[in-house]
């Protein structure tokens, strides 16, 4: 046991390592020599060639750059291009705003996925199987922007929700109470929408994975020996259909950064993917390139955390 | 003799058929056999001749939308199974009749304890928990020859050996005091001195705690160790049936002799081995008439388009080939 | 003949027929797929698809095209969809074909009907190409990864690997002299350890003795390593970084794409190898001396098809979506050219005058994405070697 943890640590550290140096990479991909200006990329005026040259000490061999990029990204010292912020202050702030929406968008993922993904099993072919399936195909096929304006109309002509932005403006002089439930209702059509891809994916998996448990020779037998069908499905079936899903848990924690993008700018909120979108917007390289850092740690956070769950739930690896 | 007691069970006429996209697969196509009670019976059938689905029918375990029964009945203890719902079919499974199955990897849960899956049947069915429940477990896994039992019960099926986890099977099924057990294959996947300790177990069993065995197989060499009576199964029907002694003494069926003929023995050393021609036919391709006809040596005209009946020898031996039946007249 | 030779002749042709199978793995296969009526609903709208982006690139390309989507007609900004044009404020060549503005017109007055089919050449060529990219890598790494799989890779190797790859990226980023230096410096350590392990060799000594032969990980190892480091990053966010820094055009899209996202069709490739070359037939082709390709292409490629296959399918999908989504976010192919994200980003100021702007593109998309889903899935279902039956 010990040993397969320290296994996945050391793998876990190579990894990081080579995401570094990939990360770091993608500065160079500024096509051109950073010292000569494309006339074809009108991204690149010569101040903002210099700029780089600068910050990024260009002119120094390749890995006096990697260690200068490293040393300012994990001390702080990186500072945004667009209000000489530090990243790090920068990134923090945005994660608190982000944390909210991906812990509603998170919680309901979970807790809806799951029953309508064991019930589509269980009556596997019938009504609520089928339904079910259209559904999810069709939430998955749907890009997300247009499912979220269409809700936003939806919503905004008939229940007069606002939908914009953390908070109304101003709100914050009024009684708790109203800030709360205004808080609520800003929250609301975001962490739908973010939920929604997510239970039509998850659910799916889960009726795949409890219908092939359920096709298992252990299944048999525990039917067989004349077990009442409430414990054959959620006793037997279920504990060894979940074992998978223990795992994805761990993995759920990049999605802080990933899939936010496109639903913090229809909405307006100041979470991490929309200061992702701005600092791309801007060129504000110190953010996206720690951004990106961050996330790649977060995967791996997120790998390790899927690990260690996995050998407390399967027996087979814990002993 | 005993056969004039009521059998304990009685197939009559069994047909279970599965329905494909063109065609219906008939995998058990008139099939008839009975179990008395504390006697060991062998069904020997190579593989696709639709015994394993005859063992699941009479748990009713065959999945209903490809399957279906077509037919017959399957009396045990006077009541037809065929007329159970499935809450009547629970309260007999495991309890009243068990199964042992082929692979004891795959047929035990990987996440749960020994104690745990021994112990489920007898609470449902016995009402039984706790300390009783676990020295009840402890019995059993003695009973079957696991050693330090108390130790075991703790266990998960992957820590034992597969001689073990089959052990773990056959406690589970005696775990209700069941009158019948039907193991289909026990030890197919097991090594062969592990073979030969289940089917010693199952002798032993058999007999001290005076139940009755459907042991179905595909290797004669058992057949040959533990059974009195058996029946041997191809595409779907019985074509010999009768005491272990006389099939093997003079088998009446080709089938039947075919396989006895193929079996390695020291006579036949240094010859090449006798295989019977052609294969087991695809369930929903049957040959009209017997099914064995197209690699039967001894096929008439009449065996193309008859289905033959079973003919008797006396003595509960009966085979399904009026052709060697009428040789012998002869 | 005599009888009992005659009954075995019968014997053998009646045994011949029983064995040949019904129907080939093709028909088989198209049995599964047509009782899932969705998936053919799903292929059905794949080619209508082809069809219309076929057509949209003939009807809206070129000088005078039968659709022109780049007319600007600013007179008639935001007319809703079958209406008709108001012919004495236009120029004649500035009159849509059929006199009606199918789709109604955006926010400068273009025809939002010949955009559409400008866009569907868009959707369809970035899904294609960039899945195509992906599962070229895919096959190309997990096969390798899963047949060569326990080849360990020695000291010499490695070295070798990782300075001609210092020396091509050197290169890449234009510090010729050092990366030209590198990569004959590897051409010199490659030709030295092939002749000092022919010396080893001549001489008698094990293949594992010298230092530059240490094992140190295996083929396979590497490249799910690699795998790794690859998704580590978050796709989209990495897509939509690259393409910023990138100049904008529909190629660099492609290829982004499909460069990010070769790892599922890796794994699944990977996987199919790693138990294919574990079954009998394998064994039985080498044991004939079939040569490692020929294996690899003819044998095993076949079977490993049917997951890639599907996962090819619903890529096509993610890639149209994430091209959208791109467009949408203004990174996507450069105006004018019209792609279907791009509609609805222009649109979206707009949304509640002009709503056509917003739905008619984005049900396109849905509708186009769905049927690939379903289409892909009904291949997944169709190709489950579980489902077939057994004979």
């Amino acid at each position: 046991m010990i040993s397969f943890i320290g296994r996945s640590i050391v793998q876990k550290i190579i990894t990081l390592f080579f995401v570094s140096i990939v990360s770091f990479l993608i500065i160079h991909l500024a096509p051109g020599k950073p010292s000569q200006v494309d006339p074809l990329n009108p991204k690149f005026t010569p101040e903002m060639v210099e700029r780089f040259r600068q910050e990024f000490h260009l002119d120094k061999p390749l890995h006096v750059q990697y260690f200068y990029f490293y040393r300012d990204l994990l001390s702080g010292r990186t500072i945004s291009w667009k209000d000489n912020r530090s990243v790090l202050a920068k990134i923090w702030e945005r994660f608190l705003n982000s944390l909210p929406l991906f812990i509603v968008g998170t919680i309901l993922t979970w807790t809806l996925s799951f029953p309508a993904g064991i019930r589509a099993a269980i009556f596997r072919g019938r009504l609520y199987d089928r339904t079910t399936t259209f559904l999810s195909y069709l939430l998955i096929s749907i890009p997300g922007f247009f499912f979220a304006y269409i809700l936003i109309i939806f919503v905004v002509t008939r229940f007069h929700v606002p939908v914009i932005g953390m908070e109304t403006f101003g709100v914050a002089n009024a009684a708790w109470p109203h800030v709360v439930m205004d808080r609520i209702w800003h929250l609301l059509l975001p962490s739908v929408l973010g939920a929604t891809g997510g239970i039509a994916v998850l659910s799916r998996y889960v009726r795949s994975q409890m219908l092939e448990v359920e096709g298992q020779d252990y299944v048999r037998t525990a039917r067989a020996k004349g077990l009442p069908p409430d414990q054959v499905h959620y006793k037997h079936a279920l504990r060894n259909a979940l074992l998978p899903f223990v795992t994805m848990f761990g993995l759920i924690l990049p999605g802080l950064i990933g899939g936010s993008v496109i639903i913090e700018s229809i909405f307006s909120w100041p979470g991490m993917g929309r200061m992702a979108y701005e600092a791309i917007l801007a060129r504000d390289y110190p953010i996206i390139l720690t951004v990106n850092f961050v996330s790649a740690v977060l995967v791996l956070v997120g790998t390790f955390i899927s690990d260690l769950m996995y050998m407390l739930v399967d027996p087979r690896i814990r002993l | 003799m005993e056969q004039n007691r009521l059998p304990l069970l009685s197939v009559q006429d069994l047909k279970v058929y599965f329905q494909g996209d063109f065609d219906t697969a008939r995998a058990v196509d008139g099939v008839g056999f009975e179990v008395f009670s504390e006697e060991m019976v062998c069904l020997v059938g190579e593989s696709g001749c639709g015994k394993t689905v005859t063992a699941l029918s009479l748990l009713g375990l065959v999945a209903v939308p490809p399957g279906r029964i077509a037919g017959g009945k399957i009396l045990f203890k006077g009541q037809n199974l065929l007329d159970f719902d499935e809450s009547d079919f629970q309260k007999i499974r495991g309890n009243q009749i068990a199964m042992v199955f082929q692979e004891p990897l795959t047929s035990l849960n990987p996440v749960f304890t020994i104690e745990d899956q021994i112990g489920e049947a007898i609470k449902i069915h016995k009402h039984v928990d706790g300390e009783s429940l676990r020295e009840r477990c402890i019995r059993l896994l003695q009973d079957v020859g696991i050693p330090s039992a108390a130790e075991r019960l703790n266990d998960y099926p992957h820590q034992l050996s597969g001689g073990q986890r089959q052990r773990v099977m056959i406690a589970m099924a005696l775990s209700c005091d069941p009158d019948l057990i039907i193991a289909d294959e026990p030890t197919t996947a097991l090594d062969v001195t592990v073979q030969a300790q289940i089917l010693q177990l199952f002798r032993t069993l058999q007999k001290k705690r005076a139940l009755s065995v459907l042991y179905i197989t595909h290797d004669l060499g058992v057949v040959a160790n533990i059974a009195r009576r058996v029946y041997v199964m191809y595409a779907g029907v019985i074509v010999e049936q009768g005491k272990t002694g006389h099939i093997f003494g003079k088998a009446r069926h080709p089938y039947t002799q075919g396989l006895l003929a193929s079996l390695p023995t020291r006579s036949k050393r240094g010859q090449r081995l006798y295989s019977i021609p052609g294969s087991v036919p695809d369930p929903a391709l049957k040959p009209a008439g017997c099914p064995f006809h197209p690699r039967c040596p001894h096929v008439i005209e009449n065996c193309r388009s008859r289905f033959p009946d079973l003919c008797d020898y006396g003595d509960g031996h009966l085979a399904r080939c009026p052709v060697l039946f009428n040789q012998k007249q002869d | 003949m005599t009888l009992t030779q005659k009954n075995g002749q019968a014997r053998e042709n009646r045994l011949e027929k029983a064995l040949t199978p019904k129907r080939s793995r093709l028909e088989e296969f198209w049995v599964l797929f047509r009782k899932n009526r969705l998936a053919i609903a799903g292929l059905v709208i794949f080619i209508l698809f082809f069809a219309t982006a076929l057509a949209g690139l003939f009807l809206t390309s070129g000088q005078n095209p039968v659709f022109d989507p780049a007319q600007i007609r600013l007179q008639e900004k935001l007319r809703p969809p079958l209406s008709k044009p108001n012919l004495d404020t236009l120029l004649p060549v500035e009159v849509p074909r059929l006199n009606r503005y199918l789709f109604g017109t955006d926010e400068l007055g273009r025809d939002v009907f010949a955009r559409m089919l400008q866009g569907s050449w868009v959707s369809l060529t970035v899904g294609f190409v960039a899945v195509g990219i992906s599962v070229f890598i895919g096959i190309f790494l997990g096969g390798i990864a899963g047949y060569f799989g326990q080849v360990l890779m020695k000291l010499d190797h490695i070295l070798a690997s990782v300075l001609m790859a210092a020396g091509i990226a050197l290169i890449v980023v234009d510090r010729l002299l050092p990366g030209i230096l590198i990569l004959i410096l590897t051409g010199a350590l490659f030709m030295f350890t092939v002749r000092a392990g022919k010396i080893a060799r001549g001489r008698g000594k094990a293949a594992g003795s010298g230092l530059l032969e240490i094992n140190i990980f295996s083929v396979d190892t590497l490249i799910m390593r690699i795998v790794d480091i690859m998704i580590c990053f978050p796709s989209f966010f990495l897509i939509l970084t690259v393409v910023a820094l990138l100049p904008a055009s529909i190629y660099n899209i492609m290829i982004v794409i499909g460069l990010t996202s070769w790892m599922g069709a890796t794994r699944f490739v990977r996987a199919e190898f790693l138990s294919l070359r574990e079954q009998d037939f394998v064994a039985a082709a080498k044991a004939l001396g079939v040569g490692n390709l020929r294996i690899i292409f003819r044998h095993m490629m076949p079977n490993a098809i049917a997951p890639v296959l599907v996962s090819a399918t619903i890529g096509i999908a993610s890639a149209i979506l994430t091209e959208a989504g791109l467009s949408f976010l203004g990174f996507g192919v450069p105006p004018p050219h019209a792609t279907w994200g791009n509609i609805i980003a222009d649109g979206k100021r707009f949304i509640f005058d002009a709503p056509w702007l917003t739905f008619i593109p984005g049900i396109a998309i849905l509708v186009v994405v769905l049927s690939f889903n379903l289409f892909g899935e009904g291949l997944r279902d169709a190709l489950n070697p579980k489902l077939r039956e057994r004979h």
